[in-house]
């Protein structure tokens, strides 16, 4: 459907883009990827935002002046060729649910998004050599489906939520749940197509020799890997993945070990540690069972004025309140006989190691699960994607408020019980210091998504209709950034507006990686119109810009 | 009761995983049925584990079903506007997530007289 442009004003112009230019690269979008598929009315524009930002309907929210969805790489080509001739700063997004990251919102307000949703064809799997070729579209939903549907011996590891995309997900560096490697997404990619700022299509790692069946087995093809450059980054527009997959497991075993006192967190997190890294075990979910008395007027006295509780108090109550200081839940995957040997190892172990551990719920899920026993569990362990995650901040009994949407606050900490301790002292103090109810105390325990890593998560709630309760949130967040980085902290990933603040942070040697990653940019984009500002790596028209 | 109504809820879920509502825009709109099952079950199936069904159930304290599906009062119109402005904690859907047509469909599904 042919559309006349020459009356239209855009309400966002992308930055130093005249209207004329912009008229003109959208008619070249357009004739690209099809009328129905450029969106520029406010309407259209209104669903390219975040629906989780801390800066929702003031000025500082990124809002897009365009989108634009292409069905295939040929259309992606053309589409950045257009922009590159008229210097459009485009975003590219996957599945766009990156909320609280973006969203579906661009990095650099008056961008075009390039919404790549559909874009979704499985291009292939194979479940005797373990991995996929998807698009950026393909969900973990539709995933999950095609794996059911072609009934193929392999598992997904999946996000919280599963209506984001496989491809997203690892270019932002997500994680998910089950065991090993699989579950820090981008280390478990294997090769990548990839559109750059003037079109030219390259692939990397094995997809770089025509003809090679092994582009989703072997990620490191030959020469120097550029694969990292496209993860949190702005060096290109990825439209294939390759991923290794697990190969599905025949049963499932979990148990959990408690230990009694303050102090065995330290050879608790060793002892799984070194299982883990073995390769025995999966996930480890940690947590503190004493945590469930903090409402105890016991546990009031202790910490009145903001005082943290010293390791002696925190023993003697944790005795008189006859519960565990720490539990760690391990999950064992694999053929029945070999699950069954790894959880009596870790019990040996865990006894020999800590003065009255207990062990626990333990149970055994023979696999495929059945839909009655998944039901049972959180599917996530199970590769089944779900967006049971919400729960957290959705409306509740223990949050009838409910929220807008929330943010993580999440720095990687060292895998060690001395870190763990550390941090929830220091951060607890950052919240007195802020005047707020502190968000991390003794209780607090790390995630374990990333293989091989801490991340501590501190979760804020967001609004759609108080932006002083939003800037409440951005003034909390940036202040821990501040205190995290001195530490050593650093966040593992970040939405558009704490970037540049993060990025600072990573400053060793007068920021000798960001100045490295810039030079690179010009180069690879010297029009900087791709993903401006993105994980704070701006183009160098734009570097003022940084904070 | 509830649990056997999860159990349907889920079967419904893992069905229409299997099954394959169209994708591609120029293909006829699969039913409302069908689209509810797959994009809104995630949230709105029947069990406190679903989180917009907990949520609903937090708001309406039992004046309203907390499943969607068993409601009677909702308007085509609102569940329009719904899925294209998002409240609380569920955000917007695009149109290449949903056309224009396929929110139609799961609008005039939920507001299906009864």
């Amino acid at each position: 459907m042919a559309r006349d442009d020459s009356g239209y004003e855009p309400a966002v112009l992308p930055p130093g883009v005249s209207a004329a230019s912009f008229r003109a690269a959208l008619a070249e979008f357009r004739a690209a990827v099809g009328a129905q598929w450029v969106l520029t009315t406010p309407e259209d524009l209104d669903l390219y935002r975040d629906a989780y930002s801390p800066f929702w309907g003031e000025g500082g929210e990124r809002r897009a002046s365009a989108a634009v969805a292409p069905a295939s790489v040929e259309e992606v080509q053309a589409v950045m060729r257009a922009a590159h001739r008229h210097a459009i700063p485009i975003y590219p997004i996957s599945t766009g649910k990156n909320l609280g990251y973006g969203g579906s919102a661009p990095n650099l307000s008056g961008s075009v998004v390039l919404d790549l949703k559909r874009m979704n064809r499985i291009l292939e799997v194979d479940d005797r050599r373990h991995f996929a070729i998807v698009e950026p579209g393909v969900s973990y939903f539709e995933m999950y489906r095609h794996l059911r549907e072609q009934r193929l011996d392999v598992w997904l590891d999946v996000p919280g939520p599963g209506w984001g995309s496989l491809v997203g997900n690892a270019l932002d560096h997500g994680v998910g749940d089950t065991w090993g490697i699989y579950r820090s997404h981008f280390s478990a990619h294997c090769g990548m197509e990839v559109v750059l700022a003037d079109g030219t299509l390259l692939r990397t790692g094995m997809g770089a020799l025509p003809g090679a069946k092994t582009w989703g087995e072997y990620p490191l093809g030959y020469g120097p890997s550029v694969d990292g450059l496209f993860a949190q980054g702005n060096f290109g527009v990825v439209t294939k993945m390759g991923f290794w997959l697990l190969p599905a497991p025949e049963h499932y075993l979990t148990g959990t070990i408690t230990a009694p006192r303050r102090a065995d967190i330290v050879p608790l997190i060793d002892l799984v540690n070194r299982l883990e890294h073995q390769g025995i075990g999966g996930e480890p979910l940690y947590g503190s069972p004493l945590g469930a008395e903090s409402g105890h007027a016991d546990y009031q006295v202790l910490t009145a004025g903001g005082r943290f509780p010293s390791d002696a108090e925190l023993d003697a109550f944790a005795a008189a309140r006859a519960r565990p200081s720490w539990s760690v839940k391990l999950q064992f995957y694999g053929p029945r006989e070999v699950v069954q040997a790894q959880w009596a190892a870790a019990r040996r172990l865990a006894a020999a190691r800590i003065e009255g551990a207990g062990f626990a719920d333990e149970r055994e899920v023979a696999l495929p699960i059945s839909p009655a026993e998944l039901e049972t569990v959180d599917p996530i362990a199970f590769g089944v994607p779900s967006l049971r995650t919400f729960a957290l901040t959705a409306r509740s009994p223990r949050n009838p408020q409910g929220s807008d949407g929330h943010l993580f606050f999440s720095p990687v900490i060292p895998k060690s019980g001395e870190a763990l301790l550390e941090f929830q002292r220091v951060m607890w103090e950052a919240f007195v210091e802020l005047g707020l109810p502190p968000q991390v105390g003794p209780f607090t325990t790390p995630n374990t998504w990333i293989f091989h890593g801490f991340v501590c998560v501190v979760v804020f709630l967001v609004s759609r209709s108080d932006p002083a309760h939003n800037a409440g949130v951005r003034a909390a967040f940036e202040h821990l950034i501040g205190v995290a980085a001195r530490r050593g902290w650093g966040e593992y990933r970040t939405g558009p507006a704490f970037q540049d603040a993060v990025r600072a942070t990573y400053s060793f040697n007068d920021h000798a990686l960001l100045r490295f990653q810039e030079k690179l940019k010009d180069a690879v984009d010297p029009k900087g119109i791709l993903a401006a500002g993105r994980y704070g790596l701006w183009p160098a028209a734009m570097r003022g810009k940084r904070s | 009761m509830a649990r056997a109504r999860a159990c349907a809820a889920l079967a419904v879920v893992l069905g229409a995983l299997a099954a394959e509502p169209a994708m591609a825009v120029d293909a006829p709109v699969p039913a409302g049925a069908a689209l509810y099952a797959w994009h809104c079950l995630p949230c709105h199936a029947a069990g406190a584990q679903y989180p917009g069904t907990q949520a609903l159930q937090t708001r309406y304290q039992g004046t309203l079903p907390p499943v969607l599906t068993e409601r009677t009062d909702l308007s085509a119109e609102l569940v329009r506007v719904v899925l294209r402005q998002g409240i609380n904690i569920m955000p917007f859907y695009r149109r290449t997530e949903l056309s224009d047509a396929e929110v139609g469909a799961i609008a005039d599904y939920l507001a299906r007289p009864r």
